[in-house]
């Protein structure tokens, strides 16, 4: 899960690293109280998941609190790349002598962490690191030793962070390795890491990614979730444990076992689609291996739900799911769902028990049902039924 | 021949007694796999009956390879105590150690390969949250379903199990040496390389299959390996050509950032390195049914 910028810097704050106060808010008269409060000139900033806010005009000095005000105003509601500004956070604007860059990731190539770290921050971190790649240090961290005080001295010194602010940067440095492991994290990345003109040291920006899996350790994370932005229908699926991603400009629902297969039935339907006027798949749907009546039921309810969709393609292999299980589940969800399930569905078993699992199909004989042979042949049916109903 | 799996392993199972382990236990059993024990902690000394057979549980891998021989171990046991159950095993020094486990934060994948290269890289990892490893005919160490096929000349390796799956269904006239599932999260044991790698220097593998998919550069590595060291004829498939930016789906690995970890910057490293790649998983098997034909 990625966070918000002030829920990164609440995390920074529990674990140590110095952070400006702030709030977010909002509406714009709470951004106006929030700086009243603050009592002096404050930034006020969109809060989205994405980059480049500052420069999709998403981040506005504002000296006074009615300038707080029309500034909040103006942002809100904002859509950068395709996020509409729901929060904005508002908090004490800094004077900025230098732009450092720092950040914590997993190194998947080497199986094991990296620092990146700069004394040139700021919004063009990604050029940096191209065209001049020996000015962003990268510094591979060991999983069990982790980043101490001297590894961070490490960092520091190959990043050339001036020797005035090298011991704070440090710091700093070994708190975000706190806040890396302590919370679970995959990305850690303060962009920028400011030095003011009293030489302190700040974490002025911030981007964490929390990895999923860890939740059981972390009971707290969960209110990181934002039921605001959440796509209902995803927030639905989640609800009902299912793994579900909704795809825009999609005809086609699917629903599989297995993220691989599910992956490569999306591209097999979008490639069928290409011959029936450009019809999409509209979601990603793993089942998993558990495919009981009610995970049947549960997808499809969701898959169905969606007014984008205007067929379903179920698609299966039995590895350890049996087929026949997988056709229980199809023929019982539509009986749960009744008058409600309307859009035809596209059904394709292989593997485990697939003579028994086509068997039950065939003999229910839903009007809704069509059972094709191959994935390929499958695919195609979707998307003609789909483009006849769109 | 097969690779890394063989008709002589002896299997051990860590996690026999819940329910994924006992079930699995059965079907491997039922796949010929010689299954030599079980480890639980709080259950040392006791006996299991699966499948018809008795099977002892060992407090800890040190001891159940003492009493057993075992070589090697299937890893079932849940997220929270994987961490732990797969360092007891390096420790223990197993030479194979498959960790089907799904749902392990990647902290803990990260620690316990560095736990593995610490103490030299005696026991190989495969997996995490993978279906394991077949060499059809001799040995299943995971849930890969023994029926779908037999022996054969194709080695797999993917990402992906139900994938796999396909794959081996689609060429199942032809069977496999060895398909080994090594998992989809962003750290893994064995990778697309250490496979290719063996597959090359076993006789009984005459081409092999590559099926990658969306986030990280594996497949790019994998490439520019197969354009240096493999001579036998390779067959890739990657599935997420049509998947969003920055949309996870399903395996914690299979995210998009930028252009890298794209579907078609794999599919182009792998064609730039002579592997030829299948637009879907029928199209691939077709074109490995044409190479082993014309071999």
């Amino acid at each position: 899960m990625d966070l918000y910028e002030y829920q990164a810097k609440e995390l920074f704050a529990a674990h140590g690293v110095p952070v400006l106060p702030g709030k977010t808010v909002d509406n714009a008269d709470a951004a106006a109280e929030a700086a009243a409060e603050i009592g002096k000139a404050v930034v006020v900033k969109a809060q989205v998941k994405t980059g480049g806010r500052g420069k999709a005009g998403g981040v506005k000095l504002a000296e006074t609190a009615e300038e707080a005000k029309e500034k909040a105003a103006a942002i809100l509601g904002m859509d950068i790349k395709g996020h509409t500004v729901h929060r904005v956070l508002v908090t004490e604007a800094s004077d900025i002598a230098e732009e450092y860059y720092f950040s914590f990731l997993l190194d998947r190539a080497n199986r094991s962490f990296l620092a990146m770290c700069s004394a040139e921050g700021g919004m063009e971190i990604e050029q940096l690191a191209v065209e001049r790649p020996e000015a962003l240090a990268r510094i591979p961290i060991d999983a069990i030793t982790g980043a101490d005080r001297a590894k961070a001295d490490e960092i520091v010194a190959a990043a050339k962070i001036p020797a005035a602010v090298a011991d704070q940067v440090a710091e700093v440095i070994v708190k975000l390795w706190e806040t890396f492991v302590g919370e679970d994290a995959t990305l850690v990345e303060v962009n920028p890491l400011v030095r003011d003109p009293q030489d302190k040291v700040l974490a002025l920006d911030g981007k964490v990614t929390l990895d999923d899996n860890a939740d059981f350790r972390h009971p707290g994370h969960a209110a990181f979730v934002d039921q605001l932005t959440e796509n209902p229908l995803e927030a639905k699926a989640k609800a009902k444990g299912l793994n579900y991603v909704k795809l825009e400009g999609g005809q086609v629902g699917i629903i599989g076992n297995g993220a691989g297969l599910v992956m490569s039935t999306l591209d097999v339907v979008a490639y069928a689609g290409e011959k029936h006027g450009g019809v999409k798949p509209a979601n990603f749907l793993d089942i998993g291996g558990g495919a009981s009546a009610q995970v049947m039921a549960d997808g499809l309810d969701v898959i169905l739900g969606d007014p984008d969709v205007k067929s379903v393609f179920v698609n299966v292999f039995g590895g350890i799911t049996a087929c026949d299980a997988v056709a229980t589940g199809i023929v019982e969800a539509l009986k749960i769902l009744g008058d409600s399930a309307t859009k035809p569905l596209v059904v394709r078993l292989d593997g485990n028990n697939v003579a028994e699992g086509r068997r039950i199909l065939d003999e229910a004989n839903h009007p809704l049902v069509t059972l094709v042979d191959t994935m390929d042949n499958a695919a195609d049916k979707a998307a003609e039924l789909a483009a006849a109903r769109a | 021949m097969s690779i890394f799996l063989t008709e002589n392993s002896k299997v051990i199972v860590q996690g026999i007694t819940g329910s994924e382990g006992t079930k699995h236990t059965a079907k491997m059993l039922a796949a010929g796999t010689n299954i030599v024990g079980g480890v639980n902690a709080r259950k040392a000394g006791t006996t299991v009956n699966i499948g018809g057979k008795d099977l002892t549980v060992f407090g800890t891998v040190e001891q159940a390879m003492k009493e057993t021989g075992a070589d090697v171990s299937v890893v079932f046991v849940p997220p929270k105590f994987a961490k732990d159950a797969v360092v007891e095993a390096i420790d223990a020094e197993i030479p194979l150690l498959v960790v089907i486990t799904e749902g392990i934060p990647v902290h803990d994948s990260a620690y316990f390969w560095a736990h593995a290269c610490a103490k030299g890289n005696k026991t190989r990892i495969i997996g995490p949250n993978c279906p394991g490893i077949i060499s059809p005919g001799k040995s299943n160490a995971g849930i890969i379903p023994a029926d779908i096929t037999g022996p054969g000349k194709i080695g797999l390796v993917s990402k992906s199990g139900t994938l796999t799956y396909q794959m081996m269904y689609e060429l199942r006239e032809i069977g496999f040496s060895t398909a080994i599932g090594i998992g989809g999260d962003p750290i893994i044991g064995t990778t697309h390389i250490d496979a290719l790698e063996a597959f090359e220097a076993d006789p009984e593998t005459a081409a092999i299959v590559m099926i990658g998919e969306i986030g990280g550069d594996a497949e790019e590595r994998a490439a520019a390996f197969i354009k240096e060291h493999v001579t036998k004829p390779v067959v890739g498939y990657v599935a997420g050509f049509t998947a969003p930016e920055g949309k996870t789906m399903g395996h914690a690995g299979a995210i998009v950032s930028g252009s890298a970890g794209t579907a078609q910057a794999k599919k182009e490293a792998l064609e730039a390195a002579g592997v030829k790649v299948g637009k879907t998983p029928s199209e691939t098997a077709e074109l490995m049914k044409q190479i082993i034909a014309g071999l």
